[in-house]
């Protein structure tokens, strides 16, 4: 190991630019790394953190400045030049392929999968060491497909350790974790650190930049606004820092629960490969409430989020809906019936990436509201998404663009508007806020809460436990398609909800998922 | 080298590349005319004036135009749904198949109910078709690229097998060869005297429809829906499996009108060369027309005076018509590298 006592510049920026047509993505943007340092990158969604990283990793090339990695300089644009010289990323969104498993994923990119010299074996067992190491629990031999969000993320941090990363960009990671697992991670990230790793931490989680960095740079608008040691800030200056103006998270105090909206009583739902289904399931949603589900990913979120969209129904048990039974139903009957959902991935479920505003706005109701004998209304359509813009303050040039080129929080933001102008009895909120900066999250915490306010029946899923505690009126813990008993507000402690998460409590003869 | 998306691509960067593709292939094509001994220029010369240069080669270009629009159609919109309908071949001749049943004295219709007749068995005939592909598909998750590409076979074969057998012609001297329409079951010229038929009026009429369908009705948002992203579409309710179903009608009907309208306007029976290849070629129409229905009509017209003029070329100058062929080909891979040079930049490193 080297024994410089000055720890060294192993990553320099200088002047990085970066427009994309008229939109200036970063300006004139110049930081260090040192070895054995993490760094936190703070911003809204916009401010231009993801672009930097990806020029850093080399996927987009620079209009102007450079980037020096340990001495050398990089050169532009070559994702390649940033992998060899030791620089791992694990994206927001994932990389993985979904038809390969993890140990395929983990070593694509550094053998060719038919080597004759790659032995499967050592690989696996070079994977299960280091998953060990990190806590990172996870099967090599799983298909990616089949793992869940929070598994996939465990999946591409595992890519990068498996590299010899010297270097590791997180972006987002602990979105899909619990609190013991990003723990655990946080712990091993220190270890990793005092044996000479370097990280960029890409978070909106004040508390984990607190935590886990020594200096924090704040981007706003693709310019470099600030930089603090992390010893001589605090979670108000920096949050001030990154929207440029104080922000209060909305105050949100308890409810006394109202009439029962949405009653399931023993519902069972089948696994979907390695996602449990439900097992004898028992929910109630109160009006006037939030219930909040915590649970750790993959823990039958998927199958209960499903089940209230409509996807799915349920193959034992009763499902009660304002006091008449359910028996089966579909993504459009649950609509009718006054469902709003907000799904897990707004990329994927929630928008079409290449339609304009107008297009996604009126996907839900397009056949209600937006058509008659068939032919579309599109004047009003597009009146209505003018409408949503405004009254949800959805940043954009107009209805007529591609949502596409929405930030997250934007397209969220329509999203919102698009099922809560329904004036929607039920809300299922599935991981609403997941990758949104400080910004947007209270923005979608105050609407949820003002739903709430008027009496509708909100379910929040959320792996994120700090969100679910600071929002519901009544939360329940998943564990392997298993529902824990309500525990009112404020009545269980972070670690308490954690050994639920983890699957402790639940009776002793429930069924297990295995 | 590297490829970088463009969030909002200029207008240049739009018109720039399709336009260099449509050089690039004749370049290969003047290459190619050269290494046959002739003059490129001559040969292009020749081309166009086979296409276009008189009367009769304009109204040749158009009636040859005809049946690639409409199997253009039918690949656009079924592509754009992402039902991947190799099958317009088949669903042609099921068309042109119903039309003979009807149409050779079976029944005595005036020519007003019994061309209407005709066009829609023949739609149902095509529609019919592709319904199976789709069942499998939407049901057992069949890949319909491979059911409807062998069902090609599948189908020429039992056509082969009617023009032996029961649709024989009695008077046809042993040729496999249906009898010929009754003339009420003839479309009429378009202007008496001159060869083109009415085939094209309503080649030109079904594009229209289509694009109006795509842009206008809850249908098109419904298939374009699906098409872009089926996952969301599903989540936000829009029946998935219904709107697939309903497409492959669509596609399958256009597809027939082919046959109706080759049968019905140009060759007054069925044969086992009633076409081409149009199935086929109507997906490079298609593809050239960026699935846009009325760049459907553009393309069809591209690609038919390509088709005639060179024939026309080779009788004049010797070089083989084939050049057509291997026009309509780089023209493809050349417009593909296009499109994506619309959408991307390309980075040197």
């Amino acid at each position: 190991m080297n024994t410089n006592t000055e720890a060294q510049v192993v990553l320099r920026l200088q002047g990085i630019t970066k427009c994309f047509g008229p939109v200036t993505a970063n300006e004139d943007v110049s930081f260090d790394l040192h070895r054995g340092e993490v760094i936190a990158l703070l911003g809204e969604n916009g401010a231009g953190k993801t672009t930097l990283m990806n020029i850093l990793f080399g996927q987009y090339t620079a209009d102007a400045g450079a980037v020096e990695l340990f001495g050398q300089p990089l050169p532009s644009g070559a994702p390649r030049a940033a992998l060899d010289a030791g620089v791992g990323m694990v994206h927001q969104h994932f990389t993985l392929a979904d038809n390969l498993t993890v140990w395929e994923n983990i070593v694509l990119g550094v053998d060719h999968l038919s080597a004759l010299s790659l032995k499967p074996r050592l690989v696996k067992a070079r994977i299960r060491t280091l998953s060990e190491q990190f806590h990172l629990k996870v099967d090599p031999d799983a298909k990616v497909g089949r793992l869940t969000v929070g598994e996939r993320q465990r999946v591409e941090i595992l890519k990068a350790l498996y590299r010899d990363a010297k270097i590791l960009i997180l972006d987002e990671p602990t979105a899909v974790l619990t609190p013991q697992e990003a723990e655990a991670l946080f712990a091993t990230l220190r270890e990793a650190i005092a044996t000479g790793l370097s990280v960029i931490f890409i978070s909106h989680k004040l508390h984990e930049v607190m935590a886990i960095s020594h200096r924090v740079l704040v981007l706003r608008h693709g310019k470099l606004v600030a930089e603090r040691a992390t010893d001589a800030t605090n979670r108000e200056e920096l949050a001030a820092l990154m929207v440029g103006s104080e922000v209060t998270a909305p105050s949100i105090e308890t409810r006394a629960p109202g009439p029962a909206l949405l009653k399931l009583s023993k519902v069972s739902t089948p696994d979907h490969g390695a996602a449990p289904g439900l097992k004898l399931l028992d929910l109630t949603l109160a009006a006037g409430q939030i219930t909040g589900l915590a649970g750790v990913s993959g823990n039958g979120q998927a199958a209960l989020s499903n089940l209230l969209s409509g996807l799915i129904s349920p193959t034992t048990g009763e499902m009660e809906l304002a006091g008449s039974p359910v028996k089966t139903w579909s993504a459009r009957s649950a609509i009718a019936k006054g469902i709003a959902r907000i799904p897990e991935d707004r990329h994927k479920t929630g928008t079409i990436a290449d339609f304009d505003l107008t297009e996604n706005a009126i996907l839900e109701t397009y056949a209600s509201r937006f058509s008659r004998r068939g032919w579309m209304d599109w004047a009003r359509a597009r009146a209505f998404t003018k409408e949503l813009i405004q009254t949800y303050d959805v940043r954009c040039p107009g209805p007529d663009i591609r949502i596409r080129l929405l930030s997250g929080g934007n397209m969220q933001k329509l999203i919102l508007g698009r099922v809560l102008e329904e004036a929607p009895q039920i809300i299922l909120a599935n991981q609403p806020v997941r990758g949104l900066d400080i910004g947007a999250v209270n923005y979608v915490h105050g609407e949820l809460a003002k739903a709430r306010d008027r009496g509708a029946a909100v379910l929040l899923i959320s792996e994120d436990l700090d969100e679910i505690m600071q929002l519901s009126d009544v939360i329940h813990v998943i564990s392997e398609g298993r529902l824990s008993p309500g525990f009112a507000r404020g009545s269980m402690k972070p670690s308490e909800l954690g050994a639920w998460m983890a699957g402790h409590g639940f009776d002793a003869e429930a069924p297990d998922a295995a | 080298m590297r490829l970088e998306p463009i969030a909002t691509p200029t207008t240049a960067r739009r018109i720039v590349p399709p336009m260099l593709a449509i050089a690039a292939t004749f370049l290969v094509a003047a290459i190619l005319a050269m290494i046959a001994g002739g003059n490129p220029f001559a040969v292009f010369g020749l081309i166009l004036t086979g296409a276009f240069g008189s009367k009769f080669a304009l109204l040749e270009t158009l009636n040859s135009a005809t049946p690639l629009i409409f199997t253009g159609l039918a690949i656009a919109v079924a592509f754009r749904a992402k039902l991947w309908n190799i099958g317009a071949e088949a669903q042609l001749y099921a068309g042109a198949v119903l039309t003979v049943i009807l149409g050779t004295g079976a029944l005595g219709l005036p020519i007003y109910l019994m061309l209407p007749l005709c066009a829609l068995a023949a739609m149902l005939a095509g529609a019919t078709l592709l319904l199976g592909p789709a069942l499998l598909k939407t049901r057992l998750g069949v890949d319909e690229v491979v059911t409807t590409m062998l069902f090609n076979f599948i189908f020429l074969l039992f056509v082969s097998f009617l023009l032996e057998g029961p649709l024989k012609d009695p008077m046809g001297m042993g040729w496999p060869k249906s009898s010929r329409l009754i003339p009420e079951a003839r479309l009429p010229r378009i202007v008496e005297g001159l060869r083109l038929h009415w085939g094209f009026a309503l080649a030109l009429i079904s594009a229209l429809l289509v694009w109006v369908i795509n842009t206008r009705t809850t249908l098109g948002y419904e298939m374009r829906a699906v098409g872009q992203n089926a996952e969301a579409a599903g989540f936000a309710g829009i029946p998935v499996t219904r709107v697939i179903l309903k497409t492959a009608l669509l596609s399958g009907g256009l597809a027939g009108l082919a046959g109706f309208s080759e049968v019905s306007g140009l060759k007054g029976a069925l044969t086992l060369d009633l076409s081409p290849g149009f199935g086929y070629t109507g997906i490079v129409v298609a593809m050239l027309a960026l699935l846009h229905p009325l760049g459907v009509v553009v393309a069809a017209l591209f690609v038919a005076a390509i088709f005639v003029g060179a024939d026309s070329m080779s009788r004049a100058v010797g070089v083989p018509s084939y050049i057509a062929d291997i026009m309509l080909a780089s023209a493809l891979l050349f417009m593909v590298l296009a499109i994506l040079l619309t959408k991307f930049r390309v980075r040197r490193d």
